[in-house]
């Protein structure tokens, strides 16, 4: 069963990612897909998502018009019970990070947070996940007996085309009652615009943790102005208020496309990767042979970006100008 | 506001050539620097921060061997309160679920309004023992926060969310928080300020200390275990430019007329 996952009237990539996956896992165990859809008023994602499962299992209550962990696991505990799935997909996102792992807990079931490969063999599962920032990979597998969860890292599973399947709507009533939550929904915020619309750019130069200091900063400055690019960076620049968040590329901050993207001191870290990812051509420089960034790179440079940096900034100039 | 900050001690492993031990289950750590986990240097300068406006006591604990005392060493130079430490050998192999109940025991024994851990670790990144505690431990909770403000009995948190996005919630005490990084700017700590709380008991607990039972905790008390690690398959990868930065300048100035429309 896949918890399907939506904000502000959008059914969200990691959705059809999950179900992609799910059908071939189910495929191989020889069991029907399920989606399980919380929400109000979402007829309409039901209708998107009945290709691509047997059932969608659809809660609507106006008490689920936003996501909040309380309800969610309500409702999920309740059709959990009831359907007895052998195996729940929930995305390793902002919002399964927040309820899977107590859900987990309430069902008695193992959990495997931030799946980026997941194979079945009769009732053994062996799943991969990632350590060390990405820098190493790991075969894991479960000790306890199933049922079992899994949460998926976005972006890890593609979403293929198979033939459509007739899925049936099923109406689930909700257990929500009006009894009063501990944690209560007050509103969204969006994160202040920035002066410049990374965006729009079509030449990004993007620093990372590697710049070391904000005072190393004006120096890539200096070079993405030589070569008309505009300044970006990944998250923990913004962490330490460097730069501000509307710089910031990757899963928490802006997903660009620009035709050239160069990477500096970054590692990769596949937050970022997902953020700039659909750049034309990337440009990785990185002291580390090792980085991951490497391998979401078209061209890549192994030195160190306090000597390579200011190179480049001088030769674009002279370049430019012959 | 009594606040619990769970911590842990990781090696560094960004700009560093790592390789695989014999074992093949882990990473060769001789000779790796370790520091405390970036997601919790955040959260246990939050809990300092809300300690000097509002009061109170911010008890810091960590799940480790000897060697993470340092990490909690630096969360007393930071201004923790106290430390407590969590050791026993039938701890080893434990996953985030048995971590976290190893944890839920030991803060039954501590009076608490608020608990914040890291989102997650840089080394296993399970990012689950937060949230998971605060189940075991029968609370509410909010992960992935970036913003907090203690009302009366409650807490007013943002949590993030993709593409900049914040979702706002008001929650009733007891918590437990877990905090994403850029929250705030976690202090320096001096050489002198670990020196002058170097002398500090650092209570230990361990498994019968704990009321805790030997198939709870370690591997047996886990839900996932780790069978081996390996280097992640390089897809294409990038075609690796060779010179000197001379010659490499002339090459991304080529690319940029090539493909990024530089003239």
């Amino acid at each position: 069963m896949v918890i399907a996952e939506h904000r502000r009237g959008e059914l969200r990539d990691i959705t059809w990612e999950m179900l992609s996956k799910g059908r071939q896992l189910a495929e191989s165990m020889g069991a029907d897909l399920g989606v399980a859809l919380l929400g109000k008023g979402v007829n309409p994602f039901a209708d998107a998502l009945k290709s691509k499962a047997k059932r969608v299992f659809v809660v609507d209550d106006e008490r689920l018009e936003v996501y909040n962990s309380e309800t969610y696991e309500k409702v999920l505990i309740q059709l959990i019970t009831e359907r007895k799935p052998s195996l729940i997909l929930v995305g390793h996102t902002a919002t399964g990070m927040d309820f899977a792992p107590s859900l987990s807990v309430r069902l008695k079931m193992p959990l495997a947070t931030d799946c980026i490969g997941i194979d079945v063999d009769g009732e053994n599962f062996s799943l991969i996940r990632q350590l060390y920032g990405g820098k190493i990979n790991a075969s894991a597998s479960f000790l306890k007996q199933g049922p079992y969860m899994v949460s998926v890292r976005p972006g890890a599973f593609p979403v293929m085309e198979k033939e459509p399947l007739t899925g049936e709507i099923v109406s689930i009533p909700s257990p929500l009652t009006d009894e009063g939550l501990a944690k209560r929904f007050i509103q969204y915020v969006e994160a202040a615009v920035g002066e410049v619309d990374i965006t729009q750019a079509d030449i990004l130069v993007s620093i990372g943790r590697g710049i070391k200091d904000a005072e190393n900063i004006p120096m890539v400055k200096e070079f993405a102005d030589a070569i008309g690019g505009v300044l970006a960076c990944s998250r923990p620049v913004v962490d330490k208020k460097w730069l501000p968040k509307g710089c910031q590329v990757g899963t928490s901050g802006k997903t660009v496309k620009p035709k050239v993207y160069i990477a500096i001191g970054i590692s990769g870290a596949f937050q970022h990767v997902a953020g700039m990812k659909g750049a034309g051509t990337v440009i990785a420089i990185n002291k580390d042979p090792k980085a991951p960034i490497f391998n979401a790179a078209h061209y890549g440079i192994v030195a160190d970006l306090f000597k390579i940096v200011p190179v480049l900034r001088d030769k674009m100039k002279e370049f430019r100008k012959s | 506001m009594n606040i619990i900050v769970c911590i842990k001690r990781v090696p560094e492993t960004t700009d560093v050539d790592i390789f695989i031990d014999k074992s093949g289950k882990d990473i060769d750590k001789s000779g790796l620097v370790f520091d405390l986990n970036e997601w919790d240097s955040y959260a246990i300068e939050e809990a300092i921060l809300l300690k000097e406006k509002l009061g109170g006591t911010v008890t810091v604990l960590s799940l480790g061997g000897e060697d993470s005392n340092e990490s909690l060493r630096k969360c007393l130079a930071m201004g923790a309160d106290d430390a407590i430490r969590l050791t026993d050998p039938a701890f080893n192999g434990s996953d985030g679920f048995a971590t976290a109940k190893v944890l839920a025991e030991a803060i039954r024994e501590v009076p608490f309004d608020l608990i914040l851990t890291g989102t997650q670790a840089e080394d296993d990144g399970y990012a689950q023992v937060g949230v998971v505690l605060a189940e075991l431990l029968g609370i509410s909770h909010a992960a992935l926060v970036n913003r907090i403000e203690v009302q009366d009995k409650k807490v007013k948190v943002h949590r993030e969310l993709e593409g900049g996005l914040e979702e706002v919630f008001e929650i009733d005490l007891p918590a437990v928080l877990t905090i994403q990084t850029g929250i705030n700017e976690p202090r320096y700590v001096s050489i002198m300020g670990i020196r002058k709380v170097a002398k500090k008991e650092i209570k230990t607990f361990g498994t019968s200390d704990l009321n805790l039972k030997l198939e709870e905790v370690g591997l047996s008390g886990s839900n996932i275990r780790l069978e081996k690690v390996f280097l992640p398959p390089v897809g294409e990868g990038a075609q690796m430019l060779e010179g000197k930065p001379e010659e490499l300048a002339l090459t991304v100035f080529n690319i940029l007329k090539d493909k990024g429309g530089l003239t």
